[in-house]
């Protein structure tokens, strides 16, 4: 088969939507997946503590 | 600094500074008389020069055995030591550059100080030179911080920091000479950019190997955005400076791109350059330096993961606006116009939550000069990006392209967003860094502040009033159909803004300076802080006794 401008375009215009669909989903779906709630809550937080050394 | 390395890493970072030191000598004797030839003697100056300074310190004593327990912090201050000097540089030449617009006769009559070979000194000196070091200090002190791990290298941090200013050297001091690859944003030449690969894949390296280390089980968004600009950018730089030398004695190279390909990759480039570089690194620094000065935590966590995806998957498609009624093909140029307005999306959505994070802290915007630059950068970050979208649009393009409109467009986000962060930022960074109490001058800090706001609202509104009359001047036509106004006389009517956007530029400069004396004078006179009790885990046990900090 020959791959000339228009299969391109079509590949674009077709799967490359597809792609972002399917992978926005899945960000949605990892920001809100219940058990990562406390993950994120501990992590916007933990930044604030001051700890000045690294954990051994 | 060399007083942190053990032996065994002075021997690497000596024999480094010798290969870079032969690299040199090799470069001027390929080069001769050509510029190539003179920026191999600058590299073995560099290389030379910088071995002579480990060679002094050789043999001081080796650092302590605790050294693991301690961020590593010397890079970081370079770094901003750095950021500090480029950004006078870079800014100078932002203003010596806008008053010859108002005034040629500033070029004095010299090859060297034409406009052309000026302008990409101010492009690289505050987007790389003072951009990168900013980028690449911050990277460093947040990714250890957030990781709870210190970074996983001695030398190689001091590699990637000094590494890239010898590529900003190379590039800056290449366009004086007439070396350019007339590519925007990526003027440096072959060597250049080779040499970049190296230091930036190194950076990459590093960066990955700090976080494989975290102690913290969640990695921080922050980190995120950091990652996504040393990921994107090492794949944008690679392939749009894949070029071929006339020799291999000669500076000059050929794009091994052709005709509009070579557009769209130029500025697939250039508009990733403004997405990953000016803005995913310095959302980086939002992420995290925001919530430390105003000790609260991001408002939602989970939007600035979806706006963190929405950012990297949008931006790489919106580059062809640059092309707009150009020979790109027409569908190319839609895409690029639609992921650019829908970018708003994601761009709001980070600034909407930095300012929902301050709210109900205003007092504290208020009184804090710092607080103040991190406000300010969010609110311009909003506008740049509103406008961006909309300036994308191909009728508005059409008024707008070639003019001023754009030129105001990239310094609201270069000085109000790119700027402001950074020096939020650094104000923050600065006496927790040092151990110091508080900064030199509190004052001269608000001094900055009201320095910057003027600068950049002067500049950006005398560049909004030209480019608009610029644009309708070009596209009006007499009641014949003929053209109403020559290039000319447009040009006369830019006169009093090209003043009012240098002076703008000049306040801005002027709070550079007033910034890099207050640092100075913090690091050097201000007395050091007693050792914080929130520095130290609380371990319950006497102060003095022995402690580990726990998991």
């Amino acid at each position: 088969m020959d791959i000339d401008h228009d299969t391109l375009v079509g590949f674009a215009k077709s799967w490359g939507l597809f792609y972002f669909i399917a992978f926005s989903i899945c960000v949605v779906v990892y920001a809100f997946w219940p058990s990562n709630r406390k993950r994120f809550d501990d992590a916007k937080r933990n930044i604030l503590d001051g700890d000045d050394r690294p954990w051994q | 600094m060399v007083q942190q390395l053990t032996t065994g890493e002075r021997q690497n970072a000596l024999v480094i500074l010798v290969c870079i030191f032969v690299a040199g000598i090799a470069m001027a004797a390929a080069g001769g008389s050509d510029p190539l030839g003179m920026h191999g003697v600058l590299v073995l100056l560099f290389g030379g020069g910088l071995a002579a300074l480990v060679m002094r310190s050789y043999y001081e004593p080796e650092p302590t055995q605790d050294r693991p327990s301690h961020y590593y912090d010397d890079p970081t201050k370079v770094g901003i030591a750095l950021t500090l000097a480029w950004a006078i540089f870079g800014m100078f030449m932002g203003v010596w550059t806008a008053a010859q617009l108002a005034w040629p006769d500033l070029a004095f009559d010299a090859g060297w100080s034409t406009f052309g070979r000026l302008r990409p000194t101010h492009t690289t000196g505050v987007i790389f030179g003072f951009g990168g070091n900013a980028l690449i200090a911050t990277s460093f002190h947040v990714v250890q911080r957030t990781s709870r791990a210190r970074l996983a290298g001695q030398v190689s941090p001091w590699f990637v920091l000094l590494g890239f200013n010898l590529f900003c050297l190379l590039a800056v001091t290449g366009y004086f000479m007439g070396v350019t690859q007339s590519k925007e944003y990526a003027e440096a030449e072959w060597y250049a950019d080779l040499w970049l690969v190296v230091v930036w894949v190194t950076y990459f390296v590093l960066f990955l190997r700090t976080i494989a280390r975290r102690k913290e089980p969640h990695i921080y968004v922050a980190n995120w955005y950091f990652m996504a600009f040393i990921v994107v950018v090492a794949i944008l730089h690679i392939v749009n400076n894949l070029a071929i030398p006339v020799s291999f004695g000669q500076a000059k190279s050929y794009t091994i791109w052709a005709g509009v390909q070579d557009s769209m990759v130029q500025w697939w480039y250039g508009h990733n350059a403004v997405a990953f570089f000016l803005t995913a690194g310095f959302l980086a620094m939002l992420y995290y330096y925001l919530p430390v000065r105003a000790q609260r935590p991001i408002f939602s966590y989970r939007l600035s993961i979806l706006s963190f995806w929405g950012i990297t998957f949008f931006y790489m498609w919106a580059g062809s606006h640059h092309l707009h009624y150009t020979a790109l093909p027409h569908w190319v140029q839609n895409l690029g116009m639609t992921f650019s307005v829908m970018l708003l999306v994601p761009s709001w959505a980070s600034a909407g939550n930095a300012l929902l994070t301050l709210n109900g802290a205003w007092q504290k915007v208020r009184d804090d000069a710092t607080l103040r630059f991190i406000f300010v950068a969010v609110v311009f970050y909003g506008l740049s990006t509103f406008e961006g979208s909309f300036l994308a649009i191909r009728p508005v393009n059409a008024l707008s392209h070639y003019t001023d409109w754009t030129v105001g467009h990239v310094h609201a986000g270069a000085l109000g967003w790119v700027a402001f962060i950074t020096f939020g930022s650094i104000y923050t960074l600065v006496p927790s860094l040092w151990k110091r109490e508080r900064m030199y001058s509190p004052a001269l800090v608000e001094v900055h502040f009201w320095l910057a706001v003027a600068g950049t609202l002067i500049y950006v509104f005398s560049m909004w009033n030209s480019g608009i009359l610029q644009g309708l001047m070009w596209r009006t036509y007499t009641q014949e159909g003929t053209l109403a106004y020559s290039f000319l006389d447009s040009l006369v009517a830019m006169y009093p803004y090209y003043i009012a956007r240098a002076f703008g530029g000049l306040l801005f400069l002027l709070g550079a300076i007033v910034a890099a004396f207050n640092i100075w004078m913090t690091v050097r006179a201000v007395p050091a802080a007693v050792d914080r009790r929130a520095d130290v885990p609380d371990t319950g046990l006497a102060p003095g006794a022995a402690a580990t900090p726990a998991e």
